[in-house]
């Protein structure tokens, strides 16, 4: 199975409805289909701290939100993960592609990859590490739930492997 | 006029749209001049009041008014292209410019050199107001967004408490107030 299609069918089996997203090149064909999709909005922002804004503020208003982005992008929004959704209780999947791990050819990508589980584990958001499709595909949907009953982000870690 | 007179002049011409508010002595004295389940006040995040209003405007139907401030604008610039880009009809982004950080010791902040409705102009929004003594918020209400609204005050907080309830709280009534409509 195709590594971007389980993700995708995952996010679409967890009733994922609103996706905020900045690009990576791991993330390139997931971004087209969700791009695709009719049922979900797509909003690229510029900054992932801005996306999880937007996020937050959909699923106020009844979506259920992921945000799409490179590892790096989750030291750009420390203070909006802990600030607004662990203050007030806001969930989302966090699909990230994990730059910096095993078969890392950009050394520039390797501190941010090494300090990414820490962050999220300083910040008290939980993770899921699938290492295949299948695995993803079945673990995504379980995420969402996993999230929204917690009312706290999720984080789903795709290391390079993975894909 | 000080922020609070700006606030409750805009908060009076409301009734069932709803508001996210800026974190701080914003949200402080909204909560003061007037309660509603329609209003989601912030807490924390800085920078976030326009992003999480653009993406309530985008889930639902009913109108969105932000009230920002100068210096949380300026932390999160991207944000008016992001919403100019994505053009939500339902949006009102007010931007109440007191030219300082007012919640932390009214520190200057660059909107006293940089004119943010000509930033917004530069980004596209077609519909943009300027007020720097009496609002008339009832012809922006009927003006399809988005609109980005400069409202220039003085310094200064009203001496008003922090808000007495819990996130929560805040989050669980706002998201039934959605729900009920």
């Amino acid at each position: 199975m195709d590594s971007s299609q389980a993700v995708f069918e995952g996010l679409k089996k967890a009733r994922i409805d609103f996706v905020v997203s900045l690009p990576c090149v791991n993330l390139c064909m997931l971004l087209e289909m969700v791009e695709c999709d009719q049922e979900i909005i797509h909003v690229p922002v510029t900054r992932e701290e801005e996306g999880f804004g937007i996020a937050a503020g959909a699923y106020l208003g009844g979506k259920k939100p992921a945000i799409l982005m490179q590892n790096s992008g989750l030291g750009n929004s420390v203070n909006v993960l802990a600030s607004l959704y662990k203050l007030y209780q806001l969930p989302i999947l966090m699909v990230m592609s994990h730059r910096g791990t095993e078969g890392e050819f950009m050394s520039a990508q390797v501190p941010m990859g090494q300090a990414t589980p820490g962050v999220l584990d300083a910040l008290e958001i939980a993770y899921l590490n699938p290492k295949t499709p299948e695995e993803a595909l079945k673990i995504i949907p379980e995420a969402w739930i996993l999230a929204e009953t917690a009312g706290s982000p999720l984080g789903i870690l795709l290391d390079i492997t993975f894909w | 006029m000080e922020r609070i007179e700006a606030i409750k002049k805009i908060a009076d011409e409301l009734t069932d749209q709803l508001v996210i508010c800026n974190i701080g002595y914003p949200s402080r004295e909204l909560y003061h001049v007037k309660d509603s389940p329609t209003h989601f006040y912030m807490l924390g995040s800085m920078g976030m009041a326009s992003s999480i209003g653009l993406g309530l405007a985008m889930a639902q139907k009913r109108k969105v008014i932000v009230f920002d401030g100068d210096g949380s604008l300026l932390m999160n610039l991207g944000s008016l292209v992001t919403i100019y880009s994505q053009n939500p009809k339902n949006l009102i982004l007010v931007i109440i410019d007191n030219e300082c950080y007012g919640s932390t010791g009214s520190q200057c902040t660059y909107a006293s050199t940089v004119n943010l409705k000509k930033v917004a102009k530069a980004v596209g929004f077609n519909k943009s107001y300027y007020f720097n003594d009496n609002i008339d918020f009832k012809p922006i209400l009927e003006s399809e967004g988005p609109v980005f609204v400069h409202v220039k005050v003085s310094p200064g907080n009203a001496d008003v408490p922090v808000i007495p309830l819990e996130p929560e709280e805040i989050k669980e009534r706002f998201k039934r107030e959605i729900e009920r409509k």
